[in-house]
């Protein structure tokens, strides 16, 4: 289990961004070992120079939205690959939700997965977000509450968002996705026990009574 | 997969869905299905925090005997190379060999002649099947569509919940079809059709869905051809794609280290052969390609979407209506050092790659290799050859190939990622320009600063030889 998680307040970022894909959320370079401080990594590209120093244009450098718990987006975020450490980074920087118009398939599950919330929003909404950020430059507070599906700016405005029902309440009680597969785990044997009768080429060569513990 | 389920299905369906349905375990609650997972095939760079995972929480592995692990991502890819030759990369190494010692799954590592890129050895080897569902943590692993399997691209939670329970727990994809039609033109090749329907339809034009490649175009193709077209489906915004298994998989499969032999194997193709879709098959979305107005392709871009035929020109920004796409494409073109209404051939290239899963196999290299043959690559230009498998070096060395890209002055390396995904020593300097038979040209994807054009194996070797960008249908490639 996890803990569960029903909504985020906190600073909105905006990266202005259709297609912002997995390698721009964390290069190459910080997929080199089992436990690299991906949060230092996100956006590694962009957040810093050359010589590794920060960038001060980027946005995540810039206060107050180096303490962003929230970022919005344009449309296809996370595209590009399957690698995980796209969600990690994000997490480990802070941020607990991300809206935008769309995301990746990929990117999408993945960040259930780990409890991020990824939240559609239409694009007015974007539009006005992202315009109250503009407005609010110093303070950008929003308030995100999953179980109503709104996000509301520091002005009251209030956007709704869209979670699948399934997927909010399992964020909101903190689901382990092993967990609850495994309570299948009878159905699982039974599907494969049929499938071995059946169709005994499939999982015929496969034996691996060969290999050494 | 049992196939009752499969004569159940009274509606007309399509390929994806009969291979679907037969490996449903059931649906969730939450409209999910709960899919079982055939072959499970774990690269380094992946797993290592899955294995954590299951060690935490105290759950074993359900079915090592359905596990296969290889070393790809960050091994060096040096002649010669062993585990220990790229220091950076020892630790994922390491770990994804006492990960799977202590569950007792089988690993092809650098030392073992069946090790290779994930997607290249899974086909290969005989462990993608048609009709089987395959998960690995990359998302390329739409590439086995091409013999007809379901091949799942998954993060590394998923990982390691195939691991603890074999299934996967995902959204039912959505029907799609891209039928090719029309002649293919000389010098096109399956890299050129796929690049071309990215370019045409968008990379999100695949949303949510599996994308069956069809027509004419398609059924002549041989079976390595189809998996470069799946392989980048991925680029296409789907989750996988496929060709429908026909005798051209078949022949393809017979005889492969991991396939069914003998009668077992008759009674699979029997099976195989089945797995079409029904002419009344329903596809949510249905796209067309002229297979004849496609030229050799090239990205001009930072996306796999910004592509053209080698014969025209870096687009003018200006020329999209989609205020949005041109923000980006004056911003790709910016980045890639272009200018708008360049012609495309004549670009100067620093770095020529041959390699990655879209492009390594044996076919490719052959395609690269009639081009290289007896000539020297520009002085200027660094080219490199890196086969996707240990067998495809083996195979290519056979031939005589490595001789022909070696006195040509490429470099000949052993089996990995390399280039395409940089996480090993092949990195394209900043501000180089390389051209690549890779399935991504994302801004730093080949190191940070890199600029990245994707091209097919031919026009990548014509390219090295003639030091610039140039159409290899206009005979000496020069
Ligand atoms: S060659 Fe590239 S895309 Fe293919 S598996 Fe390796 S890193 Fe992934």
């Amino acid at each position: 289990m996890r803990p569960g998680f029903a909504g985020v307040t906190g600073v909105m970022a905006v990266m202005p961004l259709a297609n912002v894909n997995t390698d721009a959320i964390i290069p190459s370079a910080w997929l080199r070992t089992a436990r690299a401080d991906f949060g230092k990594g996100l956006f590694g590209s962009q957040r810093y120079g050359a010589d590794g120093r920060e960038r001060p244009e980027f946005v995540l450098n810039r206060a107050p939205f180096r303490h962003a718990k929230i970022l919005l987006a344009d449309e296809n975020f996370g595209c590009g690959s399957s690698r995980e450490a796209a969600v990690w980074a994000l997490a480990q920087f802070g941020i607990r939700c991300v809206l935008a118009p769309s995301f990746a398939d990929i990117f999408y599950e993945n960040a259930f997965r780990n409890g991020l919330l990824v939240a559609k929003i239409d694009a007015a909404s974007y539009l006005a977000l992202a315009a109250a950020v503009d407005r609010h430059g110093q303070d950008p507070i929003f308030i995100v509450d999953l179980p109503a599906g709104t996000v509301t700016g520091p002005d009251g405005a209030r956007f709704p968002f869209a979670v699948p029902a399934a997927r909010a309440a399992a964020l909101i009680r903190g689901d382990d996705e092993i967990d609850m597969t495994l309570h299948h785990a009878g159905d699982i044997e039974a599907y494969h026990a049929a499938a071995a009768a059946t169709h005994p080429w499939l999982y015929a060569g496969t034996d691996t009574a060969e290999i050494a513990p | 997969m049992p196939g009752d389920r499969l004569s159940a299905a009274a509606e007309p369906t399509t390929a994806f869905d009969k291979i679907w349905n037969a490996h449903l375990v059931k649906t969730l609650d939450d409209g999910r299905d709960l899919v079982f997972v055939d072959r499970h095939i774990l690269q380094e760079t992946t797993s290592a925090p899955a294995f954590d995972g299951l060690e935490r929480s105290r759950r074993r592995v359900r079915h090592p005997e359905l596990t296969v692990a290889t070393q790809d991502h960050i091994v060096s890819t040096e002649p010669g190379r062993d585990e220990r030759s790229n220091p950076v990369g020892r630790e994922l190494l390491d770990l994804m060999r006492s990960n799977s010692d202590a569950h007792r799954i089988r690993i092809f590592g650098v030392d073992d002649p069946r090790q290779g890129i994930v997607h290249v050895i899974g086909p290969e080897l005989g462990l993608a099947l048609p009709g089987c569902l395959l998960a690995c943590g990359d998302s390329h692993t739409s590439t086995v569509g091409g013999l007809g399997a379901l091949g799942i691209g998954v993060g590394t939670s998923e990982v390691e919940h195939v691991l603890a329970t074999q299934t996967l727990a995902l959204t039912r994809p959505r029907n799609m079809r891209v039928r090719f039609e029309g002649t293919v033109g000389p010098g096109v090749t399956a890299k050129d059709l796929i690049l071309r329907a990215i370019g045409q339809l968008g990379i999100a034009a695949g949303q949510g869905c599996a994308v069956e490649y069809a027509g004419d175009a398609i059924r002549a193709l041989p079976v390595e051809a189809r998996l470069t077209l799946c392989n980048m489906s991925i680029e296409l915004g789907a989750r996988l794609g496929l060709v429908a298994p026909d005798e051209t998989t078949i022949e393809y499969v017979r005889g492969r280290e991991f396939a069914p032999a003998g009668r077992d194997f008759e009674q699979a193709a029997a099976e195989w052969r089945s797995l079409t879709s029904d002419a009344a098959a329903r596809f949510e979305r249905d796209f067309v390609v002229d297979c004849a107005a496609i030229s050799p392709q090239v990205t001009w871009g930072t996306s796999p979407q910004d592509v053209a035929g080698v014969d025209e020109c870096v687009p003018d920004p200006a020329g999209f209506g989609d205020a949005k796409r041109r923000d980006l494409a004056a911003a790709a073109i910016r980045y890639m050092g272009l200018e708008p209404g360049m012609k495309i051939e004549g670009i100067p290239i620093d770095v020529a790659f041959i390699g990655s899963c879209t492009n390594s196999r044996l076919a490719d290299l052959e395609a690269a290799a009639t081009i290289v043959r007896g000539r020297r690559v520009a002085g200027h230009v660094r080219a490199l050859v890196v086969p996707g498998s240990t067998s495809v070096r083996h195979a290519a060395e056979a031939l005589g190939l490595d001789r022909i890209f070696r006195d040509a002055g490429f470099e000949w390396r052993d089996a990995g990622c390399s280039m395409c995904v940089s996480v090993n020593e092949d990195v394209v300097p900043s501000g180089a320009r390389c051209i690549a038979t890779t399935n991504r040209n994302f801004e730093n994807r080949q190191g940070p600063g890199s600029r990245t054009h994707l091209a097919s194996p031919a026009m990548v070797a014509a390219a090295a030889i003639a030091g610039r960008i140039t159409d290899l249908r206009k005979g000496s490639g020069t």
